[in-house]
């Protein structure tokens, strides 16, 4: 076990999110799998590879060094700016299942030893789909970057903007990516992690605009729907469609990282940036 | 400002200065209709009837020239003008030949390629939007539909030139606001703006094609909805029962919406007009922060 997982500073949520039981199958091969070794391998099937979707909190647990995370606006909640029939109840219900207020978790936090601004995704809320809330989690997290001085990392798991809050959704787009925008300016960089899955509107904003676009094995990234695209081209797609390694043969993002290397990678992109240290770095 | 403390309210409780309205109301569905009417003028004609010596230019210089965008300079009542739109036909012919006014990457490419001449010219731009989305096709995703749309938002938020934004029709999602960032967003009186068809969101939400209806309404995507929700500026006045009915006078209205708001904003310095259109993005959906009972 990595040293900085042995006392994952969110560890309650951690647990909420894996199903009951000793044993998980594996939805790609199938394979039963020892729950205790599957959270050993970092959630990552020891069978096949295939990358298990995580909770924000998880993934803050496995990225960032012990101790350093320090969460922003964990109290931002959505309320239902349109009154759009069922959305106060799917909120209710996201966020008595995960236990979050909203679909992201930002803050700030060390990633082997660089301090960074982190927004994370979560899957598990409503898909992570981006309404006012994340949107505005996302854009202040940008912004504390900017302020900081330091470089943000965004990981990504969203089925797109969020359809219950309307237009107001598809304007987090323009929100963010103006954040975005703001850190190029700046020269900070802005590393975006996508995984499975990162599509829609999150795609077509500050996912697609880190200075380096990283990707987990096998995560589904794009931007229209397979079946509507398919409806469109009168034909089935490849199950190869819209995967990581599609993107990366089409030249639409920078690098496939498996989860087990990610921190060495975000360290060795944030090192080669000039990303600031926490704590002094020891002389070599 | 990152962690205000501040308990925020905004966007839709911005309150909208009255304007005129007609007497009677359409429903959100016939107010789709409206939009989609194949009579109804289209982002070309605007250019058509607005812009004198439109020259259009072509290409991305990467991959093809899109015919489902329009991009090139021309004249606003005299003045130099960058224009882009989206090019949806008036028959099926016109329509296969522009892919119903539905762009692939490299027409966001183009467009933005013209948006970077007009800031290096100092011109200010002009962008007519009807579209339904973003083109959904295979080839699309291949050469990056969703980077080439971000990167317009992101290029549009700080491009050092004025831009009015017209919506003239359908402002079909990203692939609209991929051509839709700007200081001033007009819209047409009968034109929608959405972040899903509502076919296509009764389709997800209820599994329901068929209630696409009560989707309209839900999705508060007409421009009464989105003046009152901050993320429009401004209403343009049809004639009664639509823009196809007399387009001349919806084109005369639109030329005096755009005219007066070029006007106002030639007159800001850049650094001004830069901050204020982050600032317009930046306060729309801001929620009542309170603590969390999750927590
Ligand atoms: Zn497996």
């Amino acid at each position: 076990m990595a040293p900085w997982l042995r006392k994952p500073n969110i560890s309650a949520s951690q647990r909420r999110e894996m199903p009951a039981g000793l044993w998980a199958k594996c939805p790609r091969c199938k394979n039963l799998i020892y729950q205790k070794e599957l959270e050993r391998n970092l959630q990552v099937c020891p069978k096949c590879g295939y990358h298990h979707r995580l909770s924000a909190a998880v993934r803050i647990a496995i990225t960032v060094d012990e101790g350093s995370f320090t969460e922003f606006d964990a109290g931002l909640t959505s309320v239902d700016p349109l009154g759009f029939s069922g959305y106060p109840e799917k909120l209710e219900e996201a966020r008595r299942r995960t236990g979050r207020a909203e679909a992201a978790i930002t803050g700030t936090g060390a990633v082997d030893g660089f301090r960074a601004v982190l927004v994370v995704l979560d899957f598990f809320f409503m898909g992570g789909s981006m309404g006012s809330v994340v949107g505005e989690k996302v854009t202040r997290a940008a912004e504390s970057a900017r302020q900081q001085r330091l470089p943000l990392i965004t990981f990504s798991a969203s089925g797109g903007a969020r359809m219950q809050e309307g237009a107001l959704s598809l304007m987090q787009l323009a929100k963010t990516s103006a954040a975005a925008a703001r850190l190029h300016a700046e020269g900070l960089p802005f590393i975006s992690v996508m995984s499975d899955p990162t599509t829609g509107g999150v795609t077509a904003s500050f996912a697609f605009l880190g200075d380096v676009v990283v990707a987990e094995p096998g995560a589904l990234i794009g931007f229209a729907g397979r079946r509507v695209i398919e409806q469109t081209i009168g034909r089935r797609l490849p199950e190869a469609f819209q995967t990581a390694e599609f993107c990366l043969e089409h030249g639409l993002i920078d690098m496939i990282t498996p989860r087990d290397q990610l921190r060495a990678q975000l360290s060795r992109l944030l090192r080669f940036f000039g990303a600031p240290r926490a704590e002094v770095e020891a002389t070599a | 400002m990152a962690a205000d403390p501040r308990p925020t309210r905004l966007g839709p409780q911005q309150a909208a200065p009255a304007q005129p309205m007609p007497t009677t109301r359409l429903s959100a569905w016939e107010i789709v209709q409206l939009a989609r009417h194949p009579q109804r003028p289209k982002a070309p004609e605007f250019i058509e009837h607005l812009i004198v010596d439109f020259t259009e230019l072509h290409g991305d210089r990467l991959f093809r020239d899109d015919p489902a965008l329009l991009a090139g300079f021309g004249w606003f009542e005299g003045q130099p003008v960058a224009v882009i739109g989206p090019y949806k036909g008036r028959d099926t012919k016109e329509n296969l030949a522009h892919n119903f006014g539905m762009p692939n990457p490299e027409g966001y490419r183009k467009a933005l390629r013209v948006m970077k001449l007009a800031e290096k010219f100092g011109r200010p731009v002009l962008s007519f939007i009807d579209t339904p989305a973003a083109y959904p096709g295979d080839d699309a995703e291949e050469r990056g539909q969703a980077q080439a749309i971000a990167q317009n938002i992101a290029e549009m938020s700080a491009l050092r030139v004025p831009i009015v934004v017209v919506i003239t029709g359908e402002g079909g999602s990203g692939g609209a606001l991929a051509m839709g960032v700007g200081d001033v967003v007009l819209m047409l009186e009968n034109a929608i703006y959405t972040v899903i068809p509502p076919e296509g969101c009764a389709a997800i939400l209820w599994r329901d094609a068929g209630r696409a209806q009560e989707a309209a309404e839900a999705l508060r995507l007409t421009a009464r909805d989105l003046r009152g929700l901050g993320i429009i500026d401004e209403i343009i006045t049809e004639p009664e029962g639509g823009a196809q009915t007399d387009p001349d006078a919806a084109m005369l209205a639109a030329r005096e919406a755009v005219g007066r708001h070029l006007g106002a904003l030639a007159a800001l310095p850049v650094e001004t007009l830069l901050e204020r259109r982050y600032q317009k993005y930046r306060i729309i959906g801001r929620q009542v922060e309170r603590l969390s009972r999750a927590r």
